[in-house]
């Protein structure tokens, strides 16, 4: 493993420094003056141009046209010289634990500055506010919005909205005035510096960046509350340092500044806020809506959901609300009627592009971070600086104390003084605050502000970066718990919503609660019939997260060719003992009961696996019998998937409907069901129950393979022998 | 300040001094129920009996709300249950009074700072104890399939057009699971009869329900508590 990760190290590393050599050649000016090939006109093509009168027209095998290509080229160079960085740091596993990916993203890109600046004599480029704003920064924010976990954030609304709001205006105010104090004193030459002008600083440094706190604490783990909070806060903090920012920029170029303007701008935030909540639910319930009608052309399914969330953040800039947070709204907003409209493969394809854009504008940022940090912009204070980095830890620290008294005065679930330091030290500040601090009017010390910006993000970045994880497991911050939901969780939680708004409403007092019932009952009357392509069979989550298991539970079954005691299976024996035998099961005692089981699986060994009813959820301790139903199965599942995979190339293109709902194959299946079981006479009383509808709904997969089995049965006609996938079982 | 109690103490007009009733209401387990929630209470059960002494399954249907709660039946019941009013009898009572509705109201207050290990634990197992009840229909002290069942099918009623056959599989699959929590690896001829109050316990570890298992209106006195 070593030596292979050492010659992958070497390859890339040679196929790297390639390419960063034909990158530092394209920013050079004008490439081809360096190349000596000497075409004789100025637009070498492949073809041989007639000149008339030219003598020397000659044939053009082999010619160069970079302008041409120039802008798609280089930037296609750098996404694959950041992409291929990210790869040489996974090679060695021990790396990305110590050092997160963003420092050495910025590493990397420092590197790159410092040859492209060596090389050039001039600034490498800067990362364009335009470019960040308009197409590094969506990817990032719609896959955080997309995949936010909507339970535990709404359940923290109000502590999240709280520390984003309040908290970045003490911050702001905070830093503005203490760096002002700052400039008082006559040692540091920094008089010159305005109140105003520390405010606008202080507005742009005190937003925590969601780009950087993403890529930290993904790596760190911790338990999901805290992370909500964490996450949630640097996200829709956006509404505050858009507002601030720019009101304070329009306060500079005002001469004098009312009260009535303060006023404004409150207002302001609000418009912000709520507009960009508003444009973006527009735009989530719009293409809920469209895919409601892409049952025919499943292919594209997956653009809408892309060209929605990007048209709602378009949308949102335009309108100077923020798009941030209606991006976020739009993704959250369409995302449970698009999951249940669009098919399984287009979902995937969804949820790996959005991860794979994400990917791809995070490392970029980075880079271009590190890239834009060298150059002769930068004017150097050592005074402004190092209490910039004080201020920002010092009154985020504040903020987060002050804030989570009042939290846990309010609030039974309180938030310990662990979960405060990570809250506090993992303020980061990343690409945000930089090109923010870019798009500032040219004044005479933005210069300074600039080598400051610098200077905070990549202190935060890496130190902070570096020190949260050993910081995290010394305060020993309880870690998320790695198991999802199980099935029974779920049922359990949601009992305790049902329960919990009950109560509320026999008290006749409102509480949160009584908001999300309220929410669910109006979804499940008006929002589902609109949205819904399929209302007809409306899933609660429940039911979409046992079907989830229960696919993945036939994957593995069929990829590992193991039997796997299934849920479903479990009703089967235990239906029939209650519905058929209620007489009998009532005042039994255990051993009875275990015979009765025993002869029902001797009676069913050929037919589904033998083992009864919940006893067991794995399969230890096989019995003979076992083994033999084990390797009919294992046979049986053989040749079928040899004849799906015929079957599959007989298919034209058209893709299979394999959408969750399968509603289409249902009837089908049911009768395909019955029959299967009808055509066994001994079987003949026992089954009656066993045919469990659901099981036949949800796995088209399972369909497929009943098909086959059918085809199969009426060639073979060999009853006794059926097979019967565990998963048919029911 | 005022507490007109409809109880066993009927039409007793209590001042704020009756140092002894207040105690008993108190006692109720209500020690961070402050005058103003217990005044609030008693103004929506006399809302709810329609003025009478006592209130009767029938009385909530009147409340409008409660009609789109898929678990309806249960919480109606679990006010009733002989169990949660902690009457040494078994069953279900025809009617509650004042005192009955507080006790069954206790179990929702909020989590105290004060508390120390073993009264958290006490809470923590009483307001378990309700929920097993709740799902526990025929009060023999065990979940069965039938009756977990039931609570998943009462869960998933309020989308018409599922088949009860999916509520039933997932129901199974629930069992199963808590089979594989509560015994761990089982011998192929044992039976799990159904799931006990350990069980029950040991399901709900991972769930703080402390935190969540309050009514917000019951918490908002807390600044100013009486005591």
């Amino acid at each position: 493993m070593e030596r292979q990760n050492l010659e992958a190290g070497w390859l890339l590393g040679s196929f790297w420094s390639l390419l960063l050599g034909a990158l530092v050649v394209s920013t050079l000016k004008g490439p081809q003056q360096l190349l000596a090939l000497d075409l004789g006109s100025e637009n070498a093509s492949w073809e041989p141009e007639e000149v008339p009168g030219n003598e020397s027209s000659e044939h053009t095998f082999f010619s160069l046209d970079y302008q041409h290509v120039q802008v798609p080229f280089e930037i296609t160079l750098w996404i694959m010289l950041a992409s291929l960085a990210k790869i040489g740091f996974h090679l060695y596993n021990k790396l990305p634990s110590v050092v997160p990916e963003s420092c050495l993203l910025i590493f990397v890109g420092l590197i790159m500055g410092g040859i492209i600046y060596g090389l050039n004599d001039k600034s490498p480029p800067v990362m364009d506010s335009d470019v960040f704003f308009l197409y590094l920064l969506p990817p990032i924010v719609l896959d955080a919005g997309y995949f936010m976990p909507s339970r535990p954030f709404f359940e923290n609304i109000g502590t999240i909205l709280l520390y984003a709001v309040v908290g970045t205006i003490v911050n702001v105010v905070g830093i503005g005035f203490s760096l002002y104090g700052i400039c008082q004193v006559k040692a540091f030459h920094l008089q010159d510096i305005s109140l105003l002008h520390n405010l606008l600083f202080g507005s742009l440094i005190a937003a925590v960046d969601p780009v950087a706190v993403l890529s930290v604490f993904e790596e760190i783990h911790v338990n999901e509350k805290l992370h909500i909070l964490v996450f949630g806060e640097s996200l829709l903090n956006d509404a505050v340092t858009v507002v601030l920012y720019k009101l304070l920029r329009s306060f500079c170029e005002m001469s004098t500044i009312k009260t009535v303007d303060v006023f404004a701008g409150i207002g302001k935030f609000f418009v912000v806020a709520i507009g960009g909540v508003l444009v973006g639910l527009i735009f989530g319930m719009t293409a809920a809506f469209t895919t409601r009608f892409t049952k025919n052309i499943r292919v594209i399914e997956p653009l809408f959901v892309f060209l929605y969330s990007y048209l709602s953040y378009l949308t949102a800039e335009m309108f100077h609300l923020s798009g941030i947070v209606a991006i976020i709204a739009c993704a959250m907003g369409m995302k449970r009627y698009v999951e249940a409209n669009i098919s399984l493969k287009s979902h995937t394809t969804v949820k790996y592009f959005m991860k794979m854009w994400s990917s791809v504008s995070d490392t970029l940022i980075f880079i271009f971070l590190g890239v834009s940090t060298i150059g002769d912009n930068h004017e150097w204070n050592w005074a402004y600086i190092c209490f910039t980095i004080v201020f920002c830890l010092l009154w985020r620290a504040l903020g987060v104390l002050v804030l989570t008294f009042f939290v846990n005065r309010l609030h039974v679930n309180t938030v310990t003084s662990k979960d405060q330091f990570i809250i506090a030290y993992g303020g980061l500040r990343g690409a945000i605050c930089f090109s923010l601090v870019f798009l500032l009017p040219d004044f005479p010390r933005k210069k300074l502000f600039i080598a400051a910006t610098t200077v905070i993000i990549l202190f935060t970045v890496f130190v902070q970066g570096m020190t949260i994880r050993p910081l995290v497991e010394l305060l020993d911050v309880k870690r998320k718990r790695e198991s999802a939901p199980t099935v029974g969780e779920q049922i359990h939680m949601r009992f305790l919503d049902h329960l919990l708004a009950g109560i509320e409403d026999i008290c006749g007092h409102w509480g949160q609660y009584y908001w999300k019932d309220k929410f669910e009952y109006f979804n499940s009357k008006y929002l589902q019939k609109f949205l819904l392509r399929e209302y007809s069979q409306p899933k609660s989550s429940i039911v979409l997260l046992y079907e989830k298991l229960e696919r993945k539970h036939a994957i593995e079954l069929v990829e590992a060719g193991q039997l796997i005691h299934t849920p479903s299976h479990a009703s089967l024996l235990d239906s029939r003992k209650s519905a058929g035998m209620v007489k009998i099961v009532d005042g039994l005692n255990s051993d009875v009961l275990e015979n009765i089981q025993k002869i029902l699986a001797r009676n069913l060994y050929k037919i589904r696996r033998t083992v009864p009813a919940y006893n067991r959820h794995t399969l230890p301790g096989e019995t003979g019998t076992e083994e033999q139903a084990k390797e009919i199965l294992i046979l049986r599942h053989r040749s079928l998937r040899l004849q799906m995979n015929k079957s599959d190339l007989a298919h034209s293109g058209k893709e299979k409907d394999d959408s969750y709902s399968g509603h289409d194959d249902s009837s089908s299946k049911y009768k395909l069901c019955r029959s299967l079981t009808v055509r066994d006479p001994e079987k003949e009383p026992c089954v009656k129950y066993n045919r469990s509808k659901s099981a036949c709904i949800i796995l088209p997969l399972q369909a497929a393979c009943a098909e086959r089995v059918k085809k199969e049965e009426t060639e073979k006609n060999t009853p006794s022998e059926m097979p019967w996938f565990p998963i048919n079982d029911s | 300040m005022l507490i007109m109690v409809d109880s066993k103490y009927s039409n007793i007009v209590l001042g704020y001094n009756d140092e002894l009733i207040w105690k008993h209401l108190k006692h109720l387990c209500l020690q961070t129920v402050t005058s103003e929630q217990i005044e609030h209470l008693h103004r929506r059960f006399k809302q709810l009996s329609g003025d009478q002494p006592t209130i009767r399954k029938e009385h909530f249907d009147n409340i409008p709300d409660l009609e789109f709660n898929p678990i309806r039946s249960k919480i109606v019941h679990a006010f009733f249950d002989k169990r949660n009013l902690r009457q040494e009898s078994d069953g279900l009572a025809d009617e509650i009074n004042f005192e009955d509705f507080l006790t069954i109201m206790s179990y929702f207050r909020p989590i105290e700072m004060n508390m120390n290990e073993e009264q958290l634990d006490h809470f923590r197992k009483e307001k378990l104890k309700f929920l097993f009840h709740m799902y526990d229909s025929d009060h023999d002290g065990k979940i069965t399939l039938q009756e977990y069942r039931n609570v998943v099918e009462e869960l998933l009623s309020g989308n018409p057009h599922l088949e009860k056959e999916s509520a039933r599989s997932i129901a199974d699959g629930a069992m199963m699971e808590a089979a594989s929590i509560c015994v761990g690896q089982m011998e192929p001829d044992q039976v799990y009869e159904g799931i006990t109050f350990e069980d029950f316990l040991k399901m709900w570890q991972g769930i703080d329900i402390e935190t969540k298992m309050h009514v917000r209106f019951l918490n908002m006195e807390t600044i100013a508590q009486c005591h």
